[in-house]
């Protein structure tokens, strides 16, 4: 049963894999003619002093997805190179390949991610729980609208306006970007320091915007918990309030809002890579805002499908764990 | 009817943000010069101003215009958007729930490993493989594309849980063939739920939308409250400290989100009365 489960989680897995593969060969190529041919041809026309780069992909190119080639023979040299996460050369930046480029971004990404996500989840958690628990004070309850309000902003509109005052009138933050220009990535203190103070503008915009999703969510299941029998029983065994709280009420409640985690991921991500276009973070959303400007194809291919590999090894986890964390769930096949 | 409307606060509130919205649409077109709204018709970079109440933009549009313009151009790639999906999604669900078998399977396939995968990433593998700049009518269309998957998965549980209440069993034993009780059993409860995600479905598709044209994928042409967003954050008008370029799509867009939201979940209230507020 359990490994029935597993089987069916990880089929799912790599048929989602394999769709945004497959979504990323076809979606180019819908149009009939191949846009990231025209693009090379037209760069490799440019010249410049890349141009023997340029042209010599363009070579490799016409080796592996030339029109003398049937479709379903290019389709599978290009589920070869993904499966080996070769995604080849940045157009726009030649020599760097879309690896190395996104290597350089993707721990800005990460890291932020992260954080914010694990802070709105647990600080968002306990104040619905709060917003549900008759015996909370009573400013709790005058939260609410505000967190409704916020959750409904998308996160970018929120850093918009965060920038604005705490950046740009009140200038307690800098402006944008990810390290004050000039300084190097290092291991020290002080770059440390840099980076907490260009990333928290950032952090906080996703963190507010994303609060009220997990307050509404645990509110509605604090209320379900609180009517249970077992509640009354609890109480009336005449356990102390804190008990009751964290290991009666949240405990049972916390569970739905893990499989809510798996669910946003995408929507949180999606949200994330535009506040990093707004504060011009050095993440992998800004990557991808310049690419698009660039069409640089080779890179915004990469982009997607890494970002979706990420999502969802991250959903499966959460789906992994799941069972784990509720002894109740036991996966009969229905 | 109006002592329920008092009850029902959120779908109060809701209703009024859009109406609102509307109202300045449709009042600013009659009121202000709209062709203001295109570059160059009005002097650069300048702060409000009796002759130009929201100030100009660095390509110099009047964005008071600007905005009568572009609110309803956002709000129209929403509805069609949103009524596609909502359309697409119900179709599927009501065969796929009702029928069940391998097409049931399918379409669930289908909508889980869609799910999973990002929206706004298709989204924008999509728009960057048409290519040339699209209008506003294709950019609802590329979002349209994906925003069937949540309304089918939710529409298709909500079938399935009315399909087994008492009086479809009763209508079919009665003889009452699948389509009768598609039509005129199952429809008609479903339709506050299929309102619910029509709402929905239009907030996440401006909200599809938006991001792509944030991004720099969207109708250049067009004045759409997303485009002014991506003007503000190509010419770095935050930077020259232009409130006014950034303000009036940010506090009409956060309307529109905060209002569709309220109608969500006050429908929510009118189709679920179990969770109906006490009076």
């Amino acid at each position: 049963m359990r490994l029935d489960y597993i089987v069916r989680r990880l089929v799912l897995f790599v048929i989602v894999v394999w769709a945004a593969a497959t979504l990323n060969f076809f979606l180019p190529r819908l149009s009939g003619k191949d846009p990231i041919r025209d693009k090379l041809l037209q760069q490799a026309a440019a010249g410049g002093y890349v141009h023997t780069g340029i042209q010599q992909m363009v070579e490799e190119y016409e080796r592996k997805f030339g029109l003398d080639k049937p479709l379903w023979q290019q389709y599978l040299t290009y589920l070869g190179d993904v499966a080996r996460l070769d995604f080849g050369y940045s157009i726009a930046n030649y020599p760097r390949t879309v690896m190395g480029i996104m290597a350089d971004s993707l721990p800005w990404t990460v890291g932020l991610l992260l954080t914010t996500t694990l802070l709105a989840f647990a600080i968002g958690s306990i104040l619905g729980a709060l917003l549900a628990w008759r015996k909370s004070p009573r400013f709790v309850q005058y939260l609410f609208p505000p967190l409704l309000t916020l959750s409904a902003i998308p996160y970018f509109l929120l850093g918009l306006c965060l920038i604005y005052l705490f950046a740009f009138r009140l200038k307690w933050f800098p402006l944008f970007g990810g390290y004050t220009p000039g300084t190097f990535p290092a291991l020290n203190l002080g770059f440390a320091l840099d980076v907490l103070k260009h990333s928290f503008l950032p952090a906080l915009s996703i963190l507010l915007a994303s609060l009220g999703f997990w307050a509404l969510g645990m509110r509605g299941m604090m209320v379900t918990v609180e009517g249970e029998d077992y509640m009354t029983f609890a109480e009336a065994a005449g356990l102390k309030s804190s008990t009751l709280f964290f290991t009666y009420a949240i405990r049972n409640a916390l569970l739905p809002q893990t499989t809510s985690l798996g669910l946003a991921l995408g929507h949180i991500l999606s949200g994330a890579l535009l506040v990093e276009v707004i504060f011009s973070y050095p993440g992998i959303g800004t990557t991808l805002y310049h690419a698009i400007r660039q069409f640089d194809y080779f890179l915004i291919q990469g982009i997607v499908f890494t970002i979706v590999l990420g999502v969802t090894i991250a959903t499966l986890i959460l789906d992994l764990i799941y069972p784990l964390l509720d002894p109740r769930i036991t996966y009969h096949r229905a | 009817m109006l002592s329920y409307m008092r009850r029902n606060r959120s779908l109060v509130v809701g209703l009024c943000l859009i109406l609102l919205i509307l109202l300045f649409a449709g009042l600013g077109r009659l009121l202000w010069d709209t062709s203001l709204a295109a570059p160059l018709s009005a002097p650069p970079n300048r702060p409000p101003s009796w002759e130009h109440p929201l100030g100009t933009d660095r390509q110099g549009r009047d964005l008071l215009a600007v905005m009568i313009v572009g609110t309803p151009l956002t709000l129209y790639i929403g509805l069609l958007a949103g009524f596609i999906g909502v359309a697409i999604g119900t179709v599927l669900a009501l065969t796929g729930a009702y029928y069940g078998g391998v097409v049931d399977s399918l379409i669930r396939g289908v909508v889980d490993v869609g799910l999973t995968i990002p929206t706004l990433l298709v989204l924008i593998l999509l728009a960057v493989s048409v290519r040339s700049s699209l209008s506003v009518s294709q950019m609802a269309l590329v979002v349209a594309s994906l925003s069937w998957l949540w309304p089918t998965r939710t529409i298709r549980s909500q079938v399935l849980s009315i399909k087994e209440r008492a009086y479809i069993q009763v209508a079919r034993l009665s003889g009452a063939s699948n389509r009768q009780i598609i039509f005129f059993e199952i429809m008609p409860n479903l339709l506050p739920y299929l309102a619910a995600t029509f709402v929905g479905a239009v907030g996440a598709a401006i909200l599809a939308s938006i991001g792509l044209e944030v991004i720099g994928l969207g109708p250049i042409e067009a004045n759409t409250l997303g485009m002014t967003i991506y003007w503000v954050t190509y010419y770095a008008a935050l930077l020259h400290g232009m409130w006014w370029w950034f303000m009036p799509p940010v506090v009409i867009i956060i309307m529109v989100f905060v209002g569709l939201f309220s109608i969500s979940a006050g429908l929510d209230e009118l189709a679920n009365p179990r969770t109906r507020r006490t009076v």
